[in-house]
């Protein structure tokens, strides 16, 4: 337990930040020069971090594994990005933003933290506008914003369905900026193996050119992770299909601490699966849910078309369950409440795993020019991947995996377990709890990059600005790369028969069905067993055909399939350590008698740090035990 | 459904590519493009066969990575969507399908139907941004911006990048790509304070790239994605006269 020191500054919740940033340790403009620090990473955290660092004075290498770093998954975010701005006069305030979050993530996340997201909300918004990104505007010329699940304020700024898109090419224009003036170099197409550490300080990394298939070390004074979020352990998800976990895996084993790692959102509107090639579930965005109203037949079995099923046969199931919120509960409530409808039969669709999102009531009401103004390329996106005219007919849709929670445990300071390591975005663990609200992953991502990390940082590098520049010609990185080389060629001497994909999907149909939307003891240890065994058969009937000096996407697949596996039973772990419901993670055995989750805050009130035991060794539990200072916790209760 | 894949390979940058052919037998018109593909590849592996390297990631249209020359025409045959949008429900059984990657010289090929398209981040990298540091910005709705000028920059904000215009054009012009940049700054007050500068750099980086110049032919608003229009060509024309 003593290993955990999460630097929650003192003072009241609303001066911490204030008071950390007054008294945090500066670096002079001479000295930023003579630091490096490495990102991984080119979403709204990656790439606001570079170019914000790089406007510090740092020099700064940013990595990304695409073409260019204007492709970082942040881009897919559809609905918006939240800010406490109270444009709308509806009593809403940074208290009430952090307020909502802490509930919505079901009293799991950290105070201090939360707060401090939701104080440089409004910061994130001025900056996305003077970027230029074109929010959405009332005739006034004003910003506009719009409602989202798991709260009753209007909070939520957007770029139709496609905010995301919008961000990311904000901070990507930035990222630009810097790199035009030197301040950040980037290295595109590679992706980071391992992690180098040199007297147990984070100084570089293996990565390898996935286009000459070069292998090449890296040297900095700081290294930053923004790689995303491991939502591909379900193989379906709503993440780009090349997301990965394999640079926070590879840190944990290092040293860094994986945090609640089972704390996975399932997002309830996606598009269903339609076959078994299926590479990915494409997200509905949650916006959609505003206007969308949520119904299953109440007759089971019920095969109609649904613009066929008359008012009076429709099981508005939500509306029933949760009159207050109604469509708009978060999302873990919305998620399983449509498993119950599907599970009990009365799922629509070929599969019967499907639930309709009908806006025929808001299109009388507000015609279909207002509808099609608000979500027109959601709808352009169902009717191109399914075929159905959701102006006509009701979407289907059913939940997917989409958003982790979980991530590397990090302090105030969003430093890891390892000195001179640092985890942002979704990549860490400290804002979402158990849950995540809509439109709060941009916030947070935004947040972190451009204006925490940048500030944290130099309280490190203010005692590394003595260190010269940290050559790569040191045992240390000489002893990792011949890892990294060894394993490389261990995936492609296997000269099995199946590629890594077949695996992936076989590895996330266990975790899907044992540890999804809804988990209990038996289920989940079963699932080790299953997932010990595949991974047994991974590392014989593995096939890479080709060599490693070349484009061989089936080898960066190998890789990140191999570390799947191992996150999978560390997921597994911390879902039958958690004996109790909270936010996404359900576990059956722990349930109110009308189907609610019940939390157990005299047990479970902590964050569980796992630390890395060893190859083959169980991992070690440690835990930051949560501290409510100014909320009490309650029940969270949408009815 | 049966089909016939000819499908471009070419090992590297250097080598000389050719057509390889493949029978694909059981697609199901409810599979995506890309997934027929990743049906391929698994048969190819399970053959200790080199599988058909391709860029994709998001697969829902949006990030701009995926991007094949399908039967003649970038993205495929039906308008207004990215490849991995693409749903194999538009062929039918008995269908030769041609794939090729993008066809420019600023874009040599990598391997197959992979290409290079780092000048894009180049002509970016020159000039399209706007000049502020985090922490400079004034308060967001201190710039007022008409709603019907702030659509428009969004119309021409959604370009994904993917390279169909270029690898459309006869002459591999990137004017649509560059002038949807340059129409979303223009657009806004906050782009307008650069605009010049910026206007003069991204074309000169055009041009360094060795893309073509447009003669109006259409065919990058034809097979655009997002359908970004040949109008912004004439704004950033305007834009550009203005420039000096």
């Amino acid at each position: 337990m003593g290993k955990l020191v999460s630097k929650i500054p003192d003072g009241p919740l609303r001066n911490k930040w204030t008071n950390y940033k007054s008294s945090v340790k500066l670096v002079s403009p001479a000295n930023k020069k003579k630091l490096e620090i490495i990102v991984i990473g080119t979403g709204l955290s990656g790439a606001g971090a570079s170019s914000s660092l790089g406007e510090l004075g740092y020099n700064v290498k940013t990595f990304c594994y695409q073409d260019s770093p204007r492709r970082a998954h942040s881009v897919a975010a559809q609905g918006g990005i939240n800010a406490a701005k109270n444009y709308q006069n509806d009593g809403d305030s940074t208290f009430r933003l952090f307020y909502d979050m802490i509930k919505g993530g079901d009293f799991r996340a950290r105070e201090a933290n939360v707060y401090r997201a939701a104080e440089v909300s409004n910061q994130v918004i001025d900056h996305y506008t003077a970027l230029g990104v074109p929010f959405a505007r009332d005739y006034g010329g004003t910003l506009d914003t719009r409602s989202f699940g798991g709260v009753q304020v209007s909070r939520t700024f957007y770029s139709k369905g496609q905010t995301g898109q919008q961000c990311l090419l904000g901070v990507y224009s930035s990222l630009n900026r810097q790199i035009k003036k030197g301040n950040v170099t980037m290295y595109p197409r590679r992706e980071m193996l391992d992690l180098v550490l040199i007297d147990g300080k984070a100084r570089g990394i293996i990565a390898r050119n996935l286009v000459t298939g070069e292998i090449e070390r890296h040297s900095a004074h700081a290294v930053v992770l923004a790689t995303g979020g491991y939502g591909t352990i379900y193989f379906l998800s709503t993440l780009a299909v090349n997301s990965n976990a394999s640079a926070v895996w590879k840190a944990h084993k290092k040293g860094a601490f994986f945090a609640n790692p089972s704390f996975i959102q399932i997002h309830p509107t996606s598009v269903p699966q339609l076959n078994e090639f299926q590479a990915k579930l494409t997200l509905m965005s949650e916006s959609l849910r505003n206007d969308g109203r949520i119904w299953v037949p109440k007759l089971k079995g019920d095969k109609r078309p649904g613009n066929e099923i008359p008012e009076e046969e429709r099981d508005y199931y939500l509306e029933r369950r949760y009159p207050a919120f109604g469509n708009l509960v978060p999302r873990d409530v919305a998620s399983r409440a449509a498993k119950e409808r599907c599970d009990a039969g009365y799922g629509i669709g070929d599969t019967g795993l499907a639930v309709n999102l009908d806006f025929r009531d808001a299109i009388k009401k507000q015609g279909k020019k207002a509808i099609e103004e608000k979500y027109g390329n959601l709808f352009n996106m169902y009717k191109t991947i399914t075929g159905i005219d959701s102006y006509i007919e009701p979407m289907q849709i059913y939940p997917a995996g989409h958003y982790t929670m979980g991530g590397l445990w990090v302090d105030y300071e969003l430093m890891t377990t390892i000195p001179g390591l640092y985890a942002i975005g979704e990549a860490n663990f400290s804002d979402h709890g158990a849950n995540r609200l809509g439109a709060s992953s941009l916030m947070q991502c935004s947040g972190d990059g451009y204006f925490i990390l940048p500030v944290t940082i130099g309280n490190y590098l203010s005692e590394e600005i003595k260190v010269p520049k940290i050559t790569t010609d040191k045992p240390e990185f000489e002893e990792t790369e011949k890892i990294v080389v060894e394993r490389l060629n261990k995936f492609l001497s296997i000269k099995g028969r199946q590629n890594a994909a077949s695996f992936h999907k076989r590895l996330g149909k266990i975790m899907w069905d044992y540890c999804g939307m809804v988990r209990n003891e038996e289920g989940l240890k079963k699932a080790l067993g299953l997932v010990r065994e595949l991974r047994d058969e991974f590392w014989k009937d593995l096939n890479v055909p080709g060599d490693s000096n070349m484009v061989n996407q089936e080898l960066e697949k190998a890789g990140r399939v191999a570390d799947y596996f191992e996150l999978s039973e560390l997921l597994i772990t911390d879902a039958l350590n958690r004996k109790e419901s909270c936010g996404a993670h359900f576990r059956e055995e722990y349930q109110t008698p009308d189907g609610e989750a019940l939390r157990n805050d005299e047990e479970f009130a902590y964050v569980a740090a796992w630390e890395y035991g060893g190859e083959g060794k169980p991992h070690i539990l440690n835990k930051e035990d949560l501290k409510f200072e100014e909320v009490e916790l309650k029940v969270r209760s949408y009815k | 459904m049966k089909l016939t894949l000819r499908i471009w390979r070419q090992k590297n940058a250097t080598a000389k590519g050719n057509f390889e052919t493949y029978q694909m037998d059981n697609v199901s018109p409810r599979m995506a493009f890309l997934e027929m593909l990743d049906a391929l590849n698994k048969k190819l592996v399970e053959e200790d066969k080199d599988p058909v390297a391709f860029d994709h990631d998001c697969r829902e249209g949006i990030c701009g990575s995926c991007g094949m020359f399908i039967n003649g025409h970038p993205h495929g045959p039906v308008p207004a969507i990215t490849t991995c949008h693409l749903s194999m429900r538009f062929f039918k059984d008995g269908d030769t399908i041609w794939i090729e990657p993008w066809r420019a010289k600023p874009f040599p090929v990598i391997k197959d139907l992979i290409v290079d398209r780092k000048a894009f981040d180049t002509i970016m990298i020159a000039g399209g941004f706007i000049s502020v540091n985090a922490g400079a910005a004034p308060e967001a709705n201190s710039i007022l911006v008409p709603k019907t000028k702030s659509d428009m920059a969004f119309d021409t904000a959604i370009c994904i990048g993917c390279g169909a215009c270029v690898a459309a054009c006869k002459n591999a012009s990137a004017m649509l790509f560059v002038s949807a940049k340059i129409s979303q700054y223009a657009l806004l007050p906050q782009g307008r304070v650069e605009a010049k500068e910026r206007v003069r750099k991204m074309v000169e980086k055009m041009d360094e790239a060795g893309f073509g110049n447009c003669s109006n032919t259409g065919a990058c608003e034809a097979e655009c994605p997002k359908e970004i229009k040949l109008v912004d060509i004439a704004r950033l024309r305007r834009e550009f006269i203005k420039a000096f």
